[in-house]
């Protein structure tokens, strides 16, 4: 017999998770606010004035300007990982596949990287000339946090393409395992060449991204990865009965009625532009699209309509857990959230590894 | 008829001559036909051909439509599958459905009310045999049981056409994975599946089972079919020999022959 959780009492404990996860997130860190006043701050900074709450500025500033974007681009961050592991493993056939492992993030870490090294350099060396020079320069921030994420997912996309196609098509795990190797140490590879000619700032960039963290939230980039996750979540949900057919086999998909080339290319994009959209705010944040999905999968079985949005609540849920966790351990220091994940997340890969080793072999 | 193959020639890549040359036949609604043949003559891609799976030269007609105009549209391609089935010789769904969910994948997000489906997967279920681990996960099957189940979520598939629609059920080696009484029940099953309006194409390895439950045997070797007709015209020793390069003795029991 198998051991399922109903959507019924599921749902609500998830959710109720969530809000505590939040709650706790707004109230802890480096500055230690008390439950009514984050409640009353909150409200201060939505409506200055409009009420007559008794709360110090700078509570107000902290919430709404730090910690709450930080909240909603660990849950957005999150369930972007979540739901990617899930669609990635599904497309693969095969519960190993991860965007960190398979080296997507790390494709989607040298576009990001692109943008910075290449557009702080050339913005350098045009500030030096004149006038026009440095209207170009002031253009490029402008449109920087357009430009980061573009890049970002196209290196995405084609470092998932790259394994898909070297690991077989996702027939064979360990040429998977393989290429996500050579693919991420090509992307580390080049990132290290940017290190050369990058600028300090560039450089202190950089290797944020290659621990991963959250510290870089801002409005604009809740607003913008926000808008992708959105979109991507909703359009691969949609895909979720084909991706269910697509577990039976390629063929099997095929004689289901499924376009399992078009399926797969949706999948490709759409994975790659939304990793490539957190990657660029956030870094390499690994092993989160790996756990979360395989818990979901325990608790609620593996058909994706249930899979893909569980696996974007629980993402969001343990990224803020841990951000909060990796803010608060060291306070007023911060921990790179990205570390936190790899120590609880890569003893359960090789975890799950030992347990698929006939499969693999 | 349900599937014309004209002309078909296979060749892989860098291969010295072709796998199937210039081969020609036609299947029929209502028959059971067993294409047979030593290993490596070209079963498997013939059927691989024939799901369009694999690059040819030659033309495929099915279910009276050429077989590229299926695959234009969405549409389309889901009017086949509620068609055209395919068990394959293996299963490599690594991930914990429950054997109940695999059959429900057959009937696909349609638009059966759910008493409906549950009502057509206990139905194939017990057709194959496998309504008693229906709970169990799929993944912890053993190999025979795990071919049951695909064949009931395959039955369940074919369930969708409409009543008056003709349909083709392609089996690559369903008897391979299972013991002596499964391996009779599943060919009598097929055999049951032909008369409803169906053309049933087996790979099968065993002479004598496919006698026993076919209507026509295919032989095919050295890229060409060898033999085509009635498993009375087929199972004779010197046929069998020239084929596989074995000579059997044929028994005359009651009511049927047998190659040993």
């Amino acid at each position: 017999m198998e051991f399922r959780l109903s959507d019924k009492s599921l749902l609500p404990v998830l959710t109720a998770l969530l809000l505590l996860g939040s709650g706790l997130s707004l109230a802890v860190g480096a500055m230690h606010i008390t439950w009514q006043d984050v409640v009353a701050g909150l409200l201060h900074w939505s409506w200055p004035g409009a009420l007559d709450l008794d709360v110090p500025d700078q509570y107000a500033l902290v919430l709404g300007e730090i910690r709450l974007p930080r909240l909603l681009l660990g849950l957005i961050v999150g369930g972007t990982l979540g739901m990617c592991g899930a669609v990635l493993q599904g497309m693969f056939r095969n519960p190993l596949a991860e965007p960190g492992i398979i080296g997507v993030s790390s494709g989607a870490a040298v576009g990001a990287g692109t943008v910075l090294v290449f557009g702080s350099v050339l913005a350098g060396t045009l500030g030096a000339f004149d006038t026009f020079g440095s209207w170009a320069g002031t253009l490029f921030e402008q449109v920087q946090w357009f430009l980061l994420p573009v890049f970002a997912s196209a290196g995405a996309i084609l470092a998932t393409w790259l394994v898909y196609v070297l690991g077989d098509r996702g027939r064979s795990v360990v040429m998977m395992l393989l290429a996500g190797i050579a693919v991420s140490a090509l992307a580390g590879a080049v990132l290290g060449m940017f290190a050369y000619v990058a600028t300090d700032t560039a450089l202190r960039d950089m290797t944020m991204w290659q621990l991963g963290s959250l510290a870089g939230a801002s409005w604009t980039s809740v607003l913008v990865t926000g808008c992708i996750f959105i979109a991507s979540s909703v359009l691969l949900w949609l895909r979720a009965g084909d991706l269910n057919a697509l577990l039976l086999g390629e063929s099997e998909a095929r004689h289901l009625g499924v376009d399992v080339h078009g399926l797969k290319r949706q999948i490709i994009v759409l994975n790659g532009i939304a990793v490539g959209a957190v990657v660029s705010v956030s870094g390499i944040i690994g092993f989160v699209g790996l756990v979360v999905p395989h818990i979901v999968r325990l608790l609620r079985g593996p058909d994706h309509r249930f899979l893909i949005p569980y696996s974007a609540l629980l993402g969001g849920l343990l990224l803020t857990v841990a951000d909060t966790i990796a803010r608060s351990v060291f306070a007023p220091a911060e921990l790179p959230v990205g570390i936190l994940t790899a120590i609880i997340g890569a003893p359960f890969f090789l975890f799950l590894l030992w347990q698929q080793r006939r499969q693999i072999v | 008829m349900l599937l014309e193959i004209s002309d078909l020639s296979i060749r892989y890549p860098r291969a010295e001559s072709p796998l199937l040359e210039h081969i020609s036949l036609n299947f029929h609604c209502g028959e059971v036909t067993a294409l047979l043949g030593p290993n490596g003559s070209g079963k498997t891609s013939l059927l691989r051909a024939i799901s369009g799976e694999l690059d040819y030269a030659g033309h495929i007609q099915l279910l009276g439509r050429p077989q590229a105009d299926w695959y234009r549209s969405q549409k389309a391609r889901r009017a086949l599958a509620r068609r055209y089935g395919l068990l394959a010789q293996h299963s490599n769904l690594n991930f914990a459905f429950t054997c109940r969910e695999v059959v429900q994948l057959g009937l696909g997000p349609g638009s059966l009310s759910r008493a409906e489906q549950e009502t057509r997967i206990q139905h194939y279920m017990q057709c194959a045999d496998v309504w008693h681990l229906r709970d169990r996960l799929f993944p912890s099957l053993s190999g025979g049981e795990k071919q049951r189940v695909q064949l009931a979520r395959v039955l369940s598939q074919l369930s969708l056409a409409d009543p008056g629609d003709e349909k083709i059920l392609l089996l690559d080696e369903p008897t391979s994975a299972l013991d002596l009484k499964h391996q009779h029940d599943v060919l009598a099953l097929a055999r049951e599946v032909a008369d409803d309006k169906t053309a049933v194409i087996a790979v099968l390895h065993d002479l004598n089972l496919a006698a026993r439950y076919a209507d026509r045997m295919v032989m095919l070797a050295q890229g060409r079919i060898q033999a085509d007709g009635t498993p009375a015209d087929l199972l004779q020793p010197a046929l069998i020999e020239q084929v596989y390069g074995y000579r059997g003795q044929l028994v005359d029991l009651t009511g049927f022959s047998a190659l040993l």
